[in-house]
């Protein structure tokens, strides 16, 4: 296929269509829109099922009951629409079964604003739904990259039996990048051996998040472990830069990754030592690349669009060996590259010590340099 | 090489289709490139701008503080970049809209008239299309050419008749800019 | 006073905030209208109101009452809360079809049937104006937005709510009526509704709720004039004005 100029939103829509969505149940919300409303024309064309719903809530049900019957299903939303989808995310968990839910990440909480922000990272990661639920989730940095991972979401949500979430903050969603889209793909149709899909000539199938007996709800969860311990050994991808004699090293998901691989790219120029790792599965979190480079650099830079939420990922792989510094832009506020090389500065001019929580110095540099005021 | 580019004016200048026009010609000669919008309550205030970054490696950020190119089609606009532009960089502002002189000495402001050669053309819409092919003269690593080619390509096909229209704005624009060039003292253009 | 005088006069219950609804929208028309009310009836100062999240998400900008901000949806669980605790104030909520009839349809149906003495400003222009014109549950069948492009298909995107009809089967609704916005007329029609309403919650005679058939120029694609054309041709037809329930309480009321 040749390279052609894609929209964020309209390209992770047509990614999906391409590699087999089979219903797509949504509502619309700023910075996404352009995900339902290009579904609303291109699945029905296809002949592929398409519902606008009453609610986030009716979305992320519609998903659940479709995906109950094996097919490739999703829903996408931004940020407060994600948080009402939450009970049922919480019951796709529960029940064992694939879904994908796209998050075009908003400046929150609350209604917010619709600037690009990567707020919802512990959402995302921790769970976000009521009780103990693994799932996997997806942060690219760039069009090329969401259209990849939206395919592979959707395998790995089969294969685990599990939710793949791919969050991305507003301004992958409308950005124009040169792309490559795979072949189009019929909707899957794969024998799954626990989809209620009628019990024609097989015994009948129940799928249910409910287990009385907390021995079998203790038994369920140990499995989700279980499972999860198989994604976190094989899923784990990140991307790596300039890390080989790195004495410095940002680590940064999505935008605020690919902002910061500007300001190394001119750290490099003026011949400071600073890579980048910049996670592309944030669950699986990138431990063990993390673990391995804390023994070889002598500092690192955690950079965000909010205030701080893999950054609890990182001082739990460093635990305290080297330092660990943080710069976030929260609210819907996207950094700019000269903001990360002023911190490459000063971390090159060092001295620089552990802290327990580099948010404090974080928060008092946002003070002083009037980036913020006091109130 | 990198080269970072903002083009902002008035929503229904055609500012959006001015950036991307120039992300196709990127993309076409083989460079990455990404393109932004301004989007949300920006966009409200009747103001649009976009971003485009092309280079021959990975792009990182797709925003940028202090571009080395802008066109400015109001004043609005030109007012702002002024302000922003990189040290040594180049501004193209659409003559038409402002009423001041540059201030900054340290940038190149090449002023084009773009609603006026628009008109002569027959088409006040095409105004862009002028700035884009007068920002062509700071920008070697596209030609006039690969715009051509790539609105040749790119254009919906109910647009396709106006072709020669929008070639012979960037021509004019880009002819429009060098005669500007011209008057600039070599000293300072070799900065 | 004449409809032709009150156009230039500041209501007190406004604020000085010039509004940031587009040429030629009705949302503006529906605010002068209720701030009147409030101004007439002198209770600017006990009424609390409780934005939507849509086009009007900025009504507290406007009206110089207080004001709270729901999330999508949830005006009337919001104003149910500031009603049972301060029961003496007036409590009004400004939703549009969206807000109301499609995410917060259950609180809506809810409050209404609770008989929760709140007041509803329902703003009924066939689509989401603030996301850029999808398909609302009020869209007309066959009409064309961003998410029904080839027209609203009835087979599988259902057919209109009419949310006046609905609510006016439930016990709690005290007053419940659709207006129109598209010419002065009907816009003296409309001011009167939305004072019974508000006369309705006063009084304590339960829930009450104006549906105003409202214009969204930008995003139907068409001039103001013919915008409110639309209205009259289309919506009216679909969406007929009228009383849906105004209780023998409610009639009683002499303003
Ligand atoms: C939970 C949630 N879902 C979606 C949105 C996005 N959203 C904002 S306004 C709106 C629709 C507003 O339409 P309507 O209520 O008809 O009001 P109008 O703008 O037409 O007056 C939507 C879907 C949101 N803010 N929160
Ligand atoms: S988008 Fe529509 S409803 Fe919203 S302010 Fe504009 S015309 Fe009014
Ligand atoms: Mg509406």
């Amino acid at each position: 296929m040749p390279r052609e100029l894609w929209k964020g939103n309209e390209a992770i829509a047509e990614s999906a269509v391409r590699a087999g969505l089979g219903a797509y149940f949504g509502y619309p919300i700023t910075p996404q829109t352009e995900i339902l409303e290009y579904l609303s024309r291109r699945m029905p064309e296809l002949g592929r099922a398409f519902v606008q719903a009453e609610s986030e809530l009716g979305a992320i049900n519609m998903v659940y009951g479709a995906a109950c019957t094996g097919a490739r299903v999703m829903s996408s939303s931004s940020s407060p629409g994600v948080s009402l989808m939450m009970e049922g995310l919480s019951y796709i968990a529960g029940t064992e079964i694939p879904a994908v839910l796209v998050n075009v990440m908003r400046g929150g909480p609350g209604l917010g604003n619709i600037a690009p922000a990567q707020s919802d990272y512990n959402q995302a990661v921790r769970g976000g739904g009521h009780g103990d639920y693994p799932r996997i989730v997806l942060a690219p940095a760039s069009v090329q990259e969401a259209i990849d991972l939206m395919a592979l979401s959707f395998d790995l949500a089969e294969k685990y039996r599990m939710i793949a979430m791919m969050i991305l903050d507003g301004s992958v969603g409308q950005m124009m990048e040169p792309a490559e889209m795979p072949a189009l793909q019929e909707p899957h149709r794969r024998e799954f051996d626990w989809a209620t899909n009628g019990a024609m000539n097989r015994e009948r199938r129940i799928l249910s998040s409910i287990y009385l007996d907390p021995h079998d709800e203790e038994k369920t969860n140990l499995r989700l472990l279980k499972n999860w311990k198989n994604v976190q050994a094989n899923e784990v991808r990140y991307k790596e830069y300039f890390l080989d004699d790195a004495k410095y090293v940002i680590v940064g998901f999505g935008t605020a990754g690919r902002v910061a691989l500007s300001a190394v790219r001119e750290a490099r120029a003026l011949g400071i030592k600073v890579g980048l790792l910049r996670p592309i599965t944030v669950s699986p979190f990138p431990y063990e690349a993390l673990d391995q480079l804390t023994g070889q650099v002598e500092a690192f830079l955690v950079t965000e669009m909010n205030m701080g939420q893999m950054l609890d990922d990182v001082l739990l792989t460093v635990r305290g060996r080297v330092p660990v510094e943080f710069y976030g832009r929260p609210g819907g506020v996207v950094p700019f590259h000269d903001e990360i090389l002023d911190e490459i500065h000063r971390l090159a001019s060092g001295p620089l010590a552990v802290s327990t929580d580099p948010r404090d110095s974080w928060l008092a540099r946002m003070y002083s340099n009037l980036k913020v005021t006091a109130q | 090489m990198q080269k970072e580019i903002i083009i902002a004016g008035f929503g229904g200048q055609g500012v959006l289709f001015g950036g991307q026009v120039l992300a196709y010609a990127a993309m076409d000669n083989g460079l990455d490139v990404t393109w932004i919008p301004s989007y949300g309550p920006e966009m409200r205030g009747g103001t649009a701008n976009c971003t485009v970054v092309i280079a021959d490696h990975e792009i990182g950020s797709p925003l940028v503080k202090n571009p080395p190119l802008a066109i400015a089609l109001n004043l609005p606009s030109f007012d702002k970049y002024e302000e922003t532009l990189a040290p040594g960089g180049t501004l193209i502002v659409n003559q038409s809209m402002v009423d001041r002189a540059p201030k900054r000495t340290d940038i190149h402001v090449i002023m084009v008239p773009c609603n006026e050669i628009a008109e002569e053309i027959g088409d006040r819409k095409l105004l862009n299309m002028v700035a884009v092919g007068a920002l062509l003269t700071a920008l070697p690593e596209i030609k006039v050419e690969d715009v051509e080619k790539a609105l040749e390509g790119h254009l919906p096909a109910r647009h396709k008749h106006l072709l020669p229209k929008n070639y012979e704005a960037l021509k004019r624009g880009f002819e429009q800019a060098q005669r500007e060039w011209d008057k600039v003292p070599a000293e300072f253009s070799e900065q | 006073m004449t409809t032709e005088n009150l156009v230039y006069e500041r209501p007190e219950a406004f604020t000085e905030m010039p509004t940031h609804y587009c040429p030629g929208c009705t949302h503006g028309v529906a605010h002068r209208l209720v701030a009147e009310v409030l101004d007439e009836m002198g209770i600017v100062d006990k009424t609390i109101g409780v934005a939507p999240v849509g086009c009007a998400v900025f009504a507290y900008n406007y009206f110089a009452t207080d004001f709270v901000e729901a999330p999508h949806g949830r005006a009337p669980a919001m104003a149910t809360g500031v009603k049972r605790v301060l029961p003496d104030r007036v409590v009004f909520t400004y939703q549009g079809d969206g807000d109301l009839a499609s995410i917060g349809m259950g609180e809506i149906v809810h409050a209404a049937a609770r008989g929760e003495n709140i007041t509803v400003i329902f703003i009924n222009n066939a689509n989401y104006g603030m996301t850029g014109g999808q398909m609302a549950p009020t869209t007309l069948p066959g009409m064309k937005t961003s998410s029904s492009q080839s027209g609203r298909d009835v087979e599988t995107q259902g057919y209109p709510i009419k949310v006046s009809e609905m609510l006016s089967t439930l016990e709690g609704v005290g007053y419940c009526v659709r207006r129109s916005l598209h010419d002065p007329k009907n816009i003296r029609l409309a001011k009167k509704a939305i004072r019974a309403a508000f006369e309705t919650q006063v009084r304590g005679l339960g829930f009450s709720m104006v549906e105003l058939l409202s214009t969204c120029p930008t995003n139907w694609g068409i001039t103001p004039v013919n915008s409110l054309k639309f209205v009259e041709e289309h919506m009216v037809p679909a969406y007929p004005l009228g009383d849906y329930k105004v209780s023998d309480a409610v009639k009683q009321i002499k303003i």
